[in-house]
């Protein structure tokens, strides 16, 4: 019975993958691929992997499906297809043929590792006892991967510099994004009733994932998701982009993880080692700042570059 | 007790597994834009709530249960907003 669901959401994610490469409108590509990664989410449960599942909801689905929406309607009217750009069938037939063979050579490879598979996770679990947290995955963001988590923040600084940075001359130091008129009607009360129950889910999702599935980067989409939904409905003005306490939300996470990174020379030995028995408060202390960077980051993704002057 | 409560929940999923069904149907066959949406948001809200209701006796304590619920109501809410922003999409208005 299991099986039988596994081998059927297996072929729906493999279905609706194919489904939107193939399809033909950029909004229905879209849709396809939020489609599929939510599925995939599923498939990571299945998996047992609920970390990863909400990530690829909340980021990959949610925040990714959104910005690929906007490029999508900022780009409808102005797809011109070059005929010399279009790959000649046997060329297409030949990115197929190889694509289809590595899937197959991983399939082949995972398929034939050891039962249990071979990994760190034994050595994680042992571990985890001195970092205070319960989560496993967490303790491997936070203290044994630490460089990964903060390089991870900063890309999320480093695209939005990159979305600012197409804006037009005139509109630089302006607020971020088209003006929104308030809405009316059902978005207008959607985006009062819900920001409160957002901001609790996903400040609970940040604070669960010390001892359970969830963290930063998954909360804090569900937290940049409200703000985005209060200034859809035109309820809410971000910042204009030289607002001094917009840069300090950006940047209070990376800046303060990099400082305990730095202390942790000092005080513990090497860059990113925490201080042994403060690991917990130091952590909590790290998180706070960067789930206030991340949210923002990922809001200011959404909402795109200046569109007018301040 | 446990006969009683599995036989609750197959039956409560059972039916609301139809009215997913239906509303499926109703979005693939139903001939314009209101009556398509009027077969998905009404259905699927009624299908997914007789599959919580189904769900609340194996839930994990009060809880769990209170969780079910709310996503529930969540889903609601969005199906509420949205499907009345693409209809006024659908009828030339601007959808807000």
């Amino acid at each position: 019975m299991t099986l039988a669901l596994d081998l059927l959401l297996a072929g729906a994610i493999l279905v609706v993958a194919a489904w939107t490469v193939a399809a033909r409108d950029g909004f229905a590509a879209c849709f396809g691929f939020v489609a599929t990664g939510l599925l995939l989410a599923l498939a990571w449960v299945r998996l047992g992997s609920v970390d990863v599942a909400l990530t690829e909801a909340a980021i990959g689905a949610g925040i990714g499906g959104v910005l690929l929406l906007n490029a999508a309607a900022r780009l409808r009217g102005q797809e011109t297809v070059d005929p010399g750009d279009v790959a000649r069938p046997w060329q297409a037939r030949g990115i197929a043929a190889l694509c289809t063979a590595v899937a197959v050579a991983l399939a082949a490879v995972l398929l034939a590792l050891p039962v249990p598979a071979p990994g760190l996770a034994p050595a994680a679990a042992a571990a985890l006892p001195p970092t205070g947290l319960g989560n496993p995955v967490t303790a491997t963001l936070m203290t044994w991967r630490a460089l990964d988590t903060l390089l991870e923040a900063v890309v999320v600084l480093l695209a939005v510099i990159g979305v600012w940075s197409l804006a037009p001359d005139a509109a630089w130091g302006g607020r971020p994004g088209p003006q929104v008129p308030p809405a009316e009607g059902p978005l207008a009360l959607l985006a009062r009733v819900l920001p409160p129950i957002g901001l609790v889910i996903g400040l609970h999702i940040v604070w669960a994932g010390a001892d359970g599935p969830g963290g930063k980067f998954q909360g804090g989409a569900i937290l940049a998701a409200m703000w985005v939904l209060a200034w859809m409905a035109g309820l809410v003005r971000p910042p204009p982009v030289g607002s001094r306490r917009l840069v300090l939300a950006l940047v209070a996470g990376p800046a303060v993880f990099l400082m305990v990174g730095l202390a942790g020379l000092a005080l513990a030995g090497s860059f990113l080692a925490l201080p042994a028995g403060f690991s917990k408060p130091v952590i909590l202390a790290i998180e706070a700042p960067l789930t206030l960077s991340i949210a923002t980051g990922l809001a200011l993704l959404l909402l795109g570059p200046p569109a007018r002057a301040a | 007790m446990s006969v009683l409560a599995d036989g609750f929940t197959l039956l409560c999923v059972g039916a609301g597994l139809v009215f997913l069904l239906a509303g499926t149907v109703g979005l693939l066959r139903f001939p314009d834009a209101a009556s398509r949406l009027h077969a998905l948001t009404k259905a699927d809200g009624l299908g997914l709530g007789l599959i919580v209701l189904g769900l609340l006796p194996q839930a994990a304590g009060l809880l769990g249960a209170l969780k079910l619920m709310a996503i529930w109501g969540l889903v609601l809410l969005a199906g509420a907003t949205v499907g009345p922003m693409i209809a006024r999409h659908a009828t030339g208005g601007s959808g807000r």
